[in-house]
């Protein structure tokens, strides 16, 4: 109505707004970054040098997989195996299709786990990334296919398989087909490790559900990055069922490592350095001579 | 009517309905025979038309009866001579999930279930029936006791789900399941999995790695709760019943997507109705599946097993699609 335009006209801001405080802490992205945890601004190419760990608490900010396997493998090592493969939506779930299309398109992934072959330090071994920018990088049948096919490429050729997991769980939208990934990846790892397999699983954040119930517990190894989040079942579902709150601390590697859950909590940093000397020590044969 | 669901209400009011009748004829002796037969043709084919096209969400109610026989309901009836074991010999002895030995028609075999309460009093007992690591290990323990002694496993899987609690994660719930579903990739000797209630989750599928894999025709497998994938997709745990037809949960579903061996038919209205009756089908398949699996020699019992779990996945390479038969 014509009321209706006056009484809007009337109510014109005559000021300038000035941005709230939280939006003037906001930094242009791409050039800086904020750490979450203690607020501190870097730049962002300081922060990519230092590994994506804020220089000044030691936060750990999540690595997608490309960013993973440039830092973890030797330079120009690493060869990946099927790229191709993709989720053909096998229950016809509504919305996934365009979920998973706008997941390759913002992460430039086809699936929520990276495979292939590289060095570590020049020790050769298989090596599975999972990335959370894609669907959480829950597990579905692609996710588990490949990382199956990568266990048994280990297998084949007798060399070390490392994964790097972060994960919300299993993937909702292929239902049960997602929940037996579970079994398959499993059991590709019991046959690999009958054969003497070396499994090194270094769990990041976050490390949960069907994920973290499955092969990111069957290392040789159980190693995990400081702070990141790992459990079976989400805080607010567990502080639901309790009816109590949890400690801040819980469910983060360094709770489980007091909790006899874990081998080692190893810092960024010093990650090539450690799983090299397990490697090694793996790669050495028996027979010395005194 | 104690435990009635919902879908079949038309049903008890019909059969009230022709009860009541049946009191009257013999009450006044006016003569309604006519009339009760008419209904009692109408309840034949309304029990039809309601037991034979159940929903997935219908499915659901039955798989949650609290009356719905239980691990421990079946075991006296397919087998003699159990044995109960308890501890998983590092912590404690979890409830929520029993074992032991028995004899299935005179051969030893190791039987190991989730195991609910029917009542409040057996439920906090049992804790729902949803199990801490050590029931997982628990098990563990009795399936390598199984390998040992060469019996064939058989495994009930009855859970909501493996329980979301503060100790449950202190001591490796994660690590309990993932160990299972390892081990049991492994085992030398025959297994066979039996869902008979609720399939919930990893809980369900830590039990749940076997050379054989039924499913009581009402009951569910799940990746997780139609409550839980609704309130997580669409914000709104009241499109559970939505989320329980588009998750393919039930027998029939499982069967189309070649996960399980054998849907094992349900008494009309679900296996509550007559747990007798309920366990004579059970008893069918089990005996055909071993009858199936005791010839097998150890390595064609892995392989075998290995196959199974190794052909589930559906994607497409390079634009193709692909969707291995086992």
């Amino acid at each position: 109505m014509l009321k209706d335009l006056f009484t809007k006209n009337t109510k014109k801001k005559k000021y300038a707004t000035i941005p709230s405080t939280r939006l003037q802490q906001d930094v242009p992205e791409g050039i800086m970054s904020k750490c979450p945890q203690c607020k501190k601004i870097m730049y962002s190419k300081e922060l990519a040098k230092n590994l994506k760990v804020c220089l000044e608490c030691g936060y750990h900010y999540p690595m997608n997989a490309r960013e993973r396997l440039e830092s973890f493998l030797d330079e120009g090592s690493f060869s990946e195996f099927d790229q191709d493969m993709m989720s053909g939506n096998p229950l016809n779930f509504p919305e996934y299709i365009e979920k998973l299309e706008q997941d390759r398109k913002k992460t430039d992934i086809n699936e929520a786990v990276v495979v292939g072959k590289g060095l570590v330090d020049g020790h050769e071994a298989v090596v599975a990334v999972m990335d959370s920018t894609f669907r959480m990088g829950s597990m579905g049948s692609v996710v588990g296919e490949k990382i199956t096919r990568a266990i048994e490429k280990a297998d084949e050729w007798s060399l070390p398989f490392i994964i790097f997991t972060a994960s919300g769980g299993a993937r909702m939208q292929e239902g049960v087909l997602s929940l037996m990934q579970m079994a398959k990846t499993s059991a590709a790892l019991k046959k690999y490790s009958n054969n003497g397999g070396l499994i090194i699983t270094i769990m990041t954040h976050p490390t949960t559900g069907g994920v973290s119930a499955s092969f990111a517990s069957l290392g040789d190894y159980n190693l995990a990055e400081p702070g990141a989040l790992i459990g079976f079942a989400g805080r607010r579902i567990i502080e639901q069922t309790i009816r109590e709150k949890l400690p801040s601390d819980f469910q983060t590697a360094e709770f489980l490592l007091k909790r006899g859950q874990l081998d080692a909590v190893i810092p960024r940093a010093e990650l090539r350095e450690k799983i090299a000397n397990i490697l090694d020590i793996h790669e050495s044969g028996g027979d010395v001579e005194w | 009517m104690v435990g009635e669901l919902e879908f079949e209400k038309p049903v008890l009011e019909l059969k009230k309905k022709i009860a009541e009748l049946k009191e009257f004829t013999a009450k006044t002796e006016v003569d309604l025979t006519e009339e009760i037969a008419k209904l009692e043709a109408r309840l034949e084919k309304l029990e039809r038309d309601i037991y034979e096209n159940l929903k997935p969400w219908d499915r659901v109610q039955i798989a949650r009866h609290p009356q719905r026989p239980t691990t421990l309901d079946y075991v006296p009836l397919l087998f003699t001579d159990f044995f109960e074991c308890h501890g998983d010999r590092n912590f404690g002895d979890d409830e929520a999930i029993v074992g032991g030995i028995a004899k299935f028609h005179g051969l030893p075999v190791t039987i190991i279930g989730h195991q609910r309460g029917k009542d409040t009093k057996e439920n906090i007992r049992r804790n729902f029936g949803m199990p801490h690591p050590e029931g997982y290990r628990k098990a563990l323990r009795l399936m390598k006791q199984a390998e040992k002694f060469r019996r064939p496993i058989i495994t009930f899987i009855d859970t909501k789900g493996a329980y979301p609690g503060k100790a449950a994660e202190e001591r490796g719930q994660s690590e309990a399941i993932a160990r299972n579903l390892f081990e049991m990739a492994g085992l030398r000797v025959p297994v066979i999995c039996i869902v008979i209630g609720e399939g919930g989750s990893g809980g369900a599928l830590a039990l749940g790695v076997g050379n054989h894999l039924h499913m009581l025709e009402n009951s569910t497998y799940s990746v997780i709760s139609p409550e839980g994938a609704a309130s997580i997709l669409w914000r709104d745990a009241g499109k559970a019943k939505v989320a329980a037809e588009k998750m393919k949960i039930t027998a029939p579903d499982l069967k189309e997507l070649d996960i399980i061996d054998e849907i094992i038919p349900e008494v009309k209205g679900g296996a509550h109705k007559d747990t007798v009756l309920q366990s004579k089908a059970i008893e069918e398949v089990l005996r055909r599946s071993l009858k199936q699996l005791l010839p097998l020699s150890e390595e064609e019992l892995i392989a075998q097993r290995y196959n199974k779990y190794r052909a589930i996945g559906r994607y497409t390479v390079a634009g193709e699609y692909i969707e291995i038969q086992s």
